[in-house]
């Protein structure tokens, strides 16, 4: 027996070989097990059926309990892509009453991964969306003919009321960004559109349920997985309470019918706003189901843009609305006292300019001036403040801490509303000036509108009733808000916080009483209704567009205000044209739940007179 | 001198009882896979054996028994009866398919009242046997001839023919890995390594189409890598003169670092001219000083290379003159083709069940993928999905160290051997393990092509069992006996 010494060194190569083969398989095993996650999804998908379990969305209800949203069922038509086998298509679009060409567009969006980054052949898929009960009980029938079909029941939102459809927004099926956006959301979801809807989504969606089923090679479901230890119960969204008066929002449309404007009305103490009317609307039933890409699209289509909330977005010259802030502004910065007179011969004269106003007795003070409107006081407190120089140092510090008082009134900024669109308005700065005429290159005059609501300034109609409603209260507001408690919780704190502008409270009563003045002999005499002290300020904003726009301001009753109102209407003329009636109806309808019978021509009238928006042919 | 007779007693004193205790540590771990990978979640009580792990419990004990027996049995008896078992195995083999029932398109069972056997795995043993017979013979130099080496070809090749009868690809490709042993024994390494090289060459390069490394497919740029590396290492063996190997290796890095950083930066290249050009000048260099010396022994990587790259492009070349069928069924056994529905399912579901597993495992009987049926063959050939999904990646690698542990003893005992006969004998029985451990394993984790052999110790079926049980204890007796044989 010999050994051969140079053969045994072969061993090393069988021994190396071996090596290096363990290795690649650990190396394979740590890519395979550690390295990439998708493998454990895939199990997943493999194993579990998830079936999802829909909660019922969030009911609204408004401030009296009326229920105003609510639910219906509907039907989807879902699929598992790997699971479909061949089937009989026409039989299938004849059943859902849908046609070839829609299905295979259906087939196609689905499987496309831009329009739906969650298709995946292992999980269900949305293929038609809200089939009629007929349409169901139809297919329900032939389902057994379509292996890989099945039907998820989801809910629809109604309406017991077609009015609000701005404040309550709608729901939609969620798109690929939300998907991306959200981790709670699987395509064929919906989500909150607009409105309240879209703002209190995560309150009233709820929380998605679970089944997991055991589901075999063979698709055969096996079991509930531990015995349903890991299925998650869905939870119901909440309901909601609105501060919303659904029947005056209503009403607040019906007047505003054939026009273009806004309605707002707040309960000065609590913030909450009572209606809060765009013209024109729409009807919220509009936007559910199948047909709401149809009318969807025409909505956004329409010239005269029923979508775009002009409560909360639309920017208006605030007008004469404007006059109270300038006066609380003089009256705390000492400009003038409440027994300071101003002269106005028919309009503010000075260095050349002139700003018009009516025939008035002259020289008048803070109240008779807000009672009559009168451009001119306003004009020249404003001049008289830029000017003072001694005080402030300059005209541009000066107006600085004018804009710093009107920010604080919550113009210029958002008022931090609880809807997911809200404007800011626009109040200019310093560096606004300056950068328009030049650094020294202005003075009061130059700017002198903006002392009657007029040049630069824009205010949306919920920081005109905002103001009402700080007036009302004498001095301070609550940021206005239009859900009142989520299912039994009062809303937030940060929400109910009052907020107590730079003005001192004892300066509000001389405008109050102003206000007051102007209803009962002034600008505002056909905001007053029975057994009701209404205080109030009209409003006529020029503007370049077209006709001056009706804005009116008010708030009842006088003392212990229950509600501030501000109405604005596009192109209506004189504020006592439209907002003076609008606002005093609303009002007169909150308060007194019914319009005396010397107010119903008014009513009437307002509820059948259009304001033509024809552009004009030059 | 013959050796000295032993008794019984000094077997158990001889044994090597570390290769036992891996045998039943593997043994145990298989039967316990068995019952996680045939549980059902409906019915079953913790513990309670079913179908197949209480079959597996049984052939395990049998099995051990099969196992004393072995050692009660003189060491001699297996040398002088190799050829009488040998023969008397291939005869089964070759009755097998005339007798045996269709299943599954193969006739590889022999029924024997309740029990049915596999006689390919009890080849195994019995080849291995013959082998060492032969190579142990007074006088046969396996290199001498090439009659000789012949004559130990045929024995290993006798059973494969049989086996290919049955329709049994798998089992017949198995006594494939005794070359590695007639390497051991002498036969030229250039064979086993051209062989070898040529099977890697084939399906790297229509495995691994997928994805470019500078405009080469990454199956081919790493061949090409390999071939590389193939010229230095066999500069390395064939030559002492230090310096060709120094330049050859010199001008790979040089170009390498060059091409590499160039292409990290983005520059678009004919990576296959280029890297072709590399190794064309290497070998025209090593040619050059091959001629220069008159030295026939580098020719060998200047051979190899060209080899190399001519197969890689003829592979290529021959594939696309195949029929799209035909393409289509080496893609599938090569697992290039998601035919998720036909062969590559079962890679796919293999490689989804150990995937899942992660680091520590869904934990004993948790394992969703194969409980719910998704790999086919699992207790048997695909029995380390179990352990994957369930015990994750330190199960399944602690599965890979056992192997390890087990084929290096066994290495360890072929080298202590004092008789050409035992050498031999432990050789077959380590080639054997490491060939069914690359392949089942690999096969399952997706990097084989799918042949249907068993994980030794652990598929369920009592013919391997046995078959691997009876392989082993020949090797412990026969070492065992070592200390009584005297060495001349």
């Amino acid at each position: 027996m010999r050994k051969d010494y140079n053969l045994e060194k072969r061993k090393y190569v069988i021994v190396g070989f071996l090596l290096v083969i363990a290795a690649i398989y650990g190396w394979r095993l740590f890519d395979l097990q550690i390295n990439d996650d998708r493998y454990k999804e895939r199990a997943d998908t493999n194993a579990f059926l998830k079936k999802t379990q829909y909660p019922s969305r969030g009911l609204m209800y408004d401030r009296n309990g009326e229920l105003v949203v609510y639910n219906q069922p509907a039907y989807d038509v879902m699929l598992i892509p790997r699971d479909v086998t061949e089937f009989d298509t026409a039989d299938f679009c004849s059943t859902l009453n849908i046609t070839r060409e829609e299905l295979d567009k259906r087939f196609a969006d689905m499987k496309d991964k831009r329009k739906n980054p969650g298709y995946s052949s292992y999980s269900p898929q949305a293929l038609l969306t809200h089939l009629s009960a007929k349409e169901y009980g139809r297919f329900q029938e032939k389902l057994y003919r379509y292996p890989g079909f099945f039907i998820q029941k989801r809910v629809l939102r109604q309406y017991n009321y077609q009015a609000a459809a701005n404040v309550l927004g709608n729901i939609r099926e969620v798109n690929a960004k939300d998907v991306e956006r959200d981790p709670y959301y699987q395509a064929g979801d919906y989500t909150g559109d607009l409105g309240i809807e879209h703002s209190y989504e995560q309150y009233l969606r709820g929380h998605k349920g679970v089944e997991i089923l055991i589901r075999d090679v063979h698709g055969r479901i096996q079991g509930r997985y531990e015995n349903g230890a890991q299925d998650v119960q869905a939870v119901s969204g909440r309901d909601l309470r609105l501060s919303l008066d659904i029947k005056l929002q209503a009403y607040a449309e019906s007047l505003m019918v054939g026009k273009r404007g806004a309605v707002v009305a707040i309960e000065p103490s609590t913030g909450e706003i009572l209606c809060l009317v765009s013209a024109p609307t729409y009807k919220p039933s509009m936007l559910v189901g199948r047909e709401r890409g149809k009318n969807y699209h025409a909505l956004v289509n329409d010239p005269s843009k029923p979508l775009f909330d002009r409560a909360l977005l639309g920017s208006y010259p605030p007008g004469s609305t404007f006059k109270p802030t300038q006066g609380l502004i003089f009256l705390q910065e000492h400009i003038i006292t409440p027994g300071t007179t101003y002269p106005c011969h028919r309009g503010y004269v000075n260095a050349g300019l002139r700003v018009g106003c009516h025939g008035h007795a002259s020289p008048l003070s803070l109240k008779p001036a807000l009672e009559t409107s009168c451009n001119a006081y306003f004009c020249w407190g404003l001049k008289n403040m830029l000017d003072r120089t001694s005080k402030y140092g300059s005209t541009g510090n000066a107006f600085e801490v004018w804009k710093k008082h009107l920010v604080s009134m919550g113009y210029g900024y958002k008022l931090g509303v609880d809807l997911p669109n809200e404007g800011r308005g626009f109040i200019p700065n310093e560096k606004f000036y300056n950068k328009r005429y030049g650094e020294g290159h202005w003075s009061a005059n130059t700017i002198i509108s903006v002392s009657i609501g007029q040049g630069e300034i824009l205010a949306t109609p919920m920081q005109i009733a905002n103001l009402a409603a700080t007036i009302a209260n004498r001095g301070w507001f609550i940021t206005p808000h239009v859900v009142k408690a989520i299912a039994d919780t009062i809303m937030p704190g940060d929400l109910l916080k009052r907020r107590v502008p730079t003005i001192d409270p004892s300066y509000y009563t001389t405008i109050a009483e102003g206000m007051r003045m102007a209803v009962t002999g002034g600008t505002c005499r056909r905001a007053a209704f029975t057994d009701v002290e209404v205080a109030g300020k009209t409003g006529t904003a020029q503007n370049p567009h077209g006709r001056d726009h009706s804005a009116f301001m008010g708030f009842a009753p006088y003392n212990n205000p229950k509600i501030a109102v501000a109405v604005y209407v596009e192109n209506a003329g004189f504020g006592a044209a439209f907002g003076v009636p609008i606002g005093s109806l609303v009002m007169e309808k909150y308060l007194n739940g019914e319009i005396s019978p010397a107010r119903k021509g008014m009513e009437q009238s307002m509820m059948t007179t259009s304001v033509s928006y024809e552009p004009k042919k030059d | 001198m013959s050796p000295r007779r032993i008794d019984a007693v000094s077997v158990f004193s001889n044994i090597d009882w570390f290769t036992v205790f891996l045998y039943v540590i593997m043994v145990a771990a298989g039967v316990i896979s068995i019952y996680a990978a045939s549980y059902d979640f409906d019915d079953a009580a913790i513990l309670d054996f079913n179908e197949f792990s209480g079959k597996q419990a049984r052939w395990i004990a049998l099995g051990f028994f099969i196992g004393f027996v072995i050692l009660l049995i003189d060491t001699r008896m297996y040398e002088t009866y190799a050829y009488p078992i040998y023969i008397l195995v291939l005869v089964v083999l070759f009755i097998t398919p005339f007798i045996a029932p269709n299943i599954k398109g193969s006739h590889s069972w022999l029924k024997f009242g309740p029990v049915s056997l596999q006689p390919a795995e009890f080849a195994k043993f019995a080849t291995a046997l013959a082998l060492a017979k032969l190579l142990s013979a007074y006088n046969f130099v396996l290199t001498a001839s090439w009659k000789n080496l012949m004559k130990a070809v045929g024995i290993i090749m006798a059973p494969v023919v049989l086996i290919l009868l049955q329709k049994e690809t798998g089992s017949a490709l198995t006594f494939m890995a005794l070359f590695f042993v007639l390497y051991r024994e002498g036969m030229n390494g250039l064979i086993l390594f051209g062989a070898l090289f040529a099977v890697i060459i084939f399906v790297v390069t229509l495995k691994f189409t997928g994805s470019a490394v500078m405009g080469i497919p990454v199956g081919q740029f790493w061949i090409l890598i390999t071939i590389m590396a193939v010229i230095v290492i066999m500069l390395f063996i064939y030559n002492r003169r230090f310096s060709i190997v120094r330049n050859v290796l010199a001008w790979f890095a040089g170009t390498g670092l060059i091409l590499g950083i160039l292409s990290l930066c983005g520059v678009e290249l004919p990576g296959m001219a280029l890297m072709l050009t590399v190794i064309a000048v290497a070998v025209g260099y090593i040619l050059f000083e091959a001629l220069r010396a008159h030295s026939n022994r580098l020719l060998v990587p200047v051979l190899t290379a060209v080899f190399g790259v001519v197969f890689m492009f003829s592979v290529n070349l021959a594939f696309n003159f195949l029929q799209p069928h035909q393409q289509q069924r080496i893609n599938v056994v090569l697992g290039v083709e998601e035919d998720l529905r036909g062969a590559g399912y079962n890679v796919n579901q293999s490689k989804i069940a150990i995937g899942s597993g992660g680091l520590t495992g869904k934990g004993f009987l948790n394992g969703t993928q194969t409980k719910l049926k998704y790999v086919p063959e699992q207790h048997t050939d695909f029995i380390f999905c179990t352990i994957g999904e369930e015990e994750g990646f330190w199960g399944s690698m602690l599965v890979v160290a056992l192997f390890l542990a087990l084929i290096l003893r066994v290495v360890h005992i072929a080298e202590r051997q004092p008789t050409t006969f035992g050498r031999v004998y432990a050789y077959c029985v380590a080639s054997y393990l490491i060939f069914h451990f690359a392949i089942n394993i690999g096969m399952v984790i997706g990097l084989c092509p799918v042949i249907g052999i068993p994980l030794p110790f652990f598929s369920y079926g009592g013919s391997s069992l046995w078959g691997f049980t009876i392989l082993l204890f020949i090797l412990l007796r026969i070492d065992a006996s070592r200390k009584s044989v005297m060495s001349y």
